[in-house]
């Protein structure tokens, strides 16, 4: 492992921290911008979700550097191995992030278009989920630094957990849009806060998939998905 | 050479003490830093009579900078606060406390990774200085909370501090919830006498007695009720101011509680069945007379109101086990769902709020039982099976020997 023994390369191993270093920052940023976005729509706090729109750039930035060190990297000192493992799922990793923050910042994007939706009883369904979400990206993060995949391979099982409240958030949405179409335009909006952060946990899955292929320098057999939420309503 | 290095040395010491002073470190800290100073001024003391000029002066400031390294570590291993040292961006050093919170695999690792809060980056590469803590949310478990400072140690080395916040964080959402609490529990009542007295300003006729009468007794009813409340919550503080000094009276359970169980019958119409189960030959418990008369009151209220109507209710007073007395009260109500008993003896916590406001409950009764056990240095056991009824069962310390010759005495 890089960090055992050391390279013979010092700057080479500086390399490498400096980049785990930079995806862990990015990841920190995200994880604020997901539960920031949430608690700001719950709140309505509209200064707060301007916020995270404005510090969405920051992770574009990062994820950017990322890209640059990786090419130099593989440029540079030509990684083989964990090494090179490493490397590809720092990159592939920071790519995820990105997407992570864009859903939050959509999320945060929403806040001031929901304003009525204090009457949109399945709102009280979306805290629970984000806490869900953002365990998995938290585990997902911590797995990254710790290089542990065992805790990579709990986080893709939790995904069935955000599959599932996502399903009932989308059937309970259906139900008060049938039942007050007043409130469509707020409810839509809900439905997609809430696709944002099921794909945000399906990155999060990503992510320490990423992690364990770094670890193990195996991948992680395809999950077993649960009904399609479209299919189950029609029937 | 060695001259300047000597020189060197003792100026890296008097600028460790004083940056340890100037950063308003917890006193440990400073005193630990200190010391570290210290030693490394006698070692160059030292070095100045042994060696004299005979060593480069290179080697003897690796050498310093070994030892000092190695002593600094073992004074971050001392404290049990989390402590990184940081040179950089890279972390150089973790005490123990610091690896468990945030993982055997920080040290070496980009400061970043140890710790992946936004601001605390920006603070800890120096990008962002400040002297405000970060408060960080959700490092180790999910709930703790941190506050984060960092101090100077040198150009690139930084000493990153956090303090366990998750305590004084809980504290103060109860501090919240009570005042919260106990304001809406005084205002119930409140808001029922005044609406009450705006209505008998208008009913003032002849024909209006049996109305005035009966607004009346509602009013005093709310007022009692709140009159209750206040007691309880006088009681409450009283018995919190005394709580560590241990009661030393002699109180002989059997007929207190032969007394409390007469008071309870005489104010109701019907009375009810309240039985006394008492062991022969019981030994005297150490306590406080007025505040085990209250506990013993509180169970038996709790056990006549949430029980079958009517009784029965057991008082079992019993030595399971030497040293201890145990008191138990039983009713056979309804009994409590499971999930309600860990939080039965926090303040204005009730299973069925409704059912408890009507019964003339304060919400404070469990919560002064329990307190006064604390007190007593004993336990409180809540046992409950749904529909079979509720057993409250306190184990109090006898009164020795010693606490009657030390009474004697004084």
């Amino acid at each position: 492992m890089a960090n055992s023994y050391g390279h013979t390369v010092k700057a080479f191993d500086e390399d490498l921290t400096q980049l785990r270093g930079l995806v862990a920052e990015m990841g920190g940023r995200a994880e604020n911008a997901i539960s920031g976005s949430i608690e700001a729509l719950v709140r309505r706090d509209l200064e707060g979700a301007a916020g995270i729109v404005q510090e969405d750039r920051r992770i574009d930035e990062i994820n950017a550097e990322i890209e640059r060190h990786v090419v130099r990297l593989i440029a540079l000192r030509a990684p083989l191995a964990d090494d090179l493992r490493e490397v590809l799922a720092a990159l592939k990793i920071g790519g995820l992030i990105e997407r992570m923050g864009d859903y939050a910042k959509n999320i945060a994007k929403r806040v001031p278009l929901i304003a009525e939706a204090a009457n949109v009883e399945p709102l009280s369904i979306l805290p629970p989920m984000a806490s869900v979400v953002s365990n998995m990206v938290h585990d997902a993060l911590d797995a990254f630094a710790a290089r542990d995949p065992v805790t990579a391979q709990q986080v893709c099982e939790t995904d069935r957990t955000v599959d599932d409240f996502y399903d009932s958030m989308f059937r309970a949405l259906l139900t008060h849009m049938m039942e007050n179409p007043t409130t469509i335009t707020s409810a839509t909006h809900l439905l997609f806060v809430a696709k944002n952060l099921e794909r945000i946990g399906d990155h999060a899955t990503n992510v320490a998939e990423m992690v364990y292929f770094a670890a193990t320098g195996e991948q992680l057999g395809e999950r077993p998905r649960g009904a399609d939420a479209l299919a189950a309503t029609q029937r | 050479m060695a001259r300047t290095s000597r020189i060197l040395l003792i100026g890296l010491a008097i600028v460790l003490t004083g940056v340890a002073l100037a950063a308003e470190l917890p006193r440990a800290l400073t005193v630990a830093i200190a010391l570290a100073a210290g030693l490394i001024a006698m070692r160059a003391l030292r070095r100045t009579a042994v060696e004299d000029d005979a060593a480069p002066a290179a080697e003897l400031a690796l050498a310093a900078q070994a030892t000092s390294a190695a002593e600094l570590a073992a004074i971050l291993q001392a404290i049990d606060e989390p402590l990184l040292v940081v040179e950089g961006r890279r972390v150089a050093q973790a005490n123990a406390a610091a690896r468990a919170v945030l993982g055997e695999h920080i040290v070496e690792e980009d400061a970043r990774v140890a710790l992946r809060h936004p601001a605390a980056a920006d603070r800890i590469t120096g990008a962002a200085p400040g002297d405000r803590p970060i408060e960080l949310v959700g490092i180790g478990e999910r709930d703790r909370r941190w506050e984060l400072r960092v101090h100077p140690l040198g150009p690139t080395q930084r000493l990153v501090r956090l303090a366990d916040r998750t305590g004084v964080y809980a504290t103060e959402r109860m501090r919240v919830d009570f005042v919260a609490n106990a304001s809406h529990e005084l205002r119930t009542p409140l808001a029922a006498i005044l609406g009450l007295i705006e209505t008998l300003e208008d009913a003032n006729g002849p024909g209006d007695e049996t109305v005035r009468a009966r607004f009346l007794s509602v009013m005093l009813k709310e007022a009692r009720r709140m009159q209750r409340l206040i007691d309880d919550l006088l009681s409450l503080s009283r018995i919190e101011a005394d709580k560590y000094r241990a009661p030393q009276d002699r109180v002989a359970l059997a007929p207190l509680a032969a007394e409390v169980a007469d008071a309870c019958r005489a104010g109701a119409a019907e009375p009810p069945k309240i039985m006394l189960d008492v062991a022969p030959g019981l030994p005297d418990a150490a306590g406080d007379r007025a505040q085990l008369s209250q506990l013993l009151h509180n169970l038996v209220g709790n056990a006549l109101k949430y029980g079958k109507p009517g009784g029965p209710v057991r008082i079992a007073i019993k030595a399971p086990s030497p040293g201890m007395l145990s008191l138990a009260v039983a009713d056979e109500g309804d009994g409590v769902p499971p999930e309600h008993l860990p939080r039965l003896t926090e303040r204005f916590y009730r299973v069925d709020p409704g059912r408890s406001r009507a019964g003339g409950g304060t919400g404070l009764g469990l919560a002064i039982v329990k307190h006064i056990v604390e007190r007593h240095r004993g336990r409180l056991d809540i046992a409950s099976a749904i529909g079979k009824g509720t057993t409250v069962t306190v184990l109090l310390p006898q009164a020795t020997v010693e606490v009657l010759g030390e009474r004697l005495s004084a």
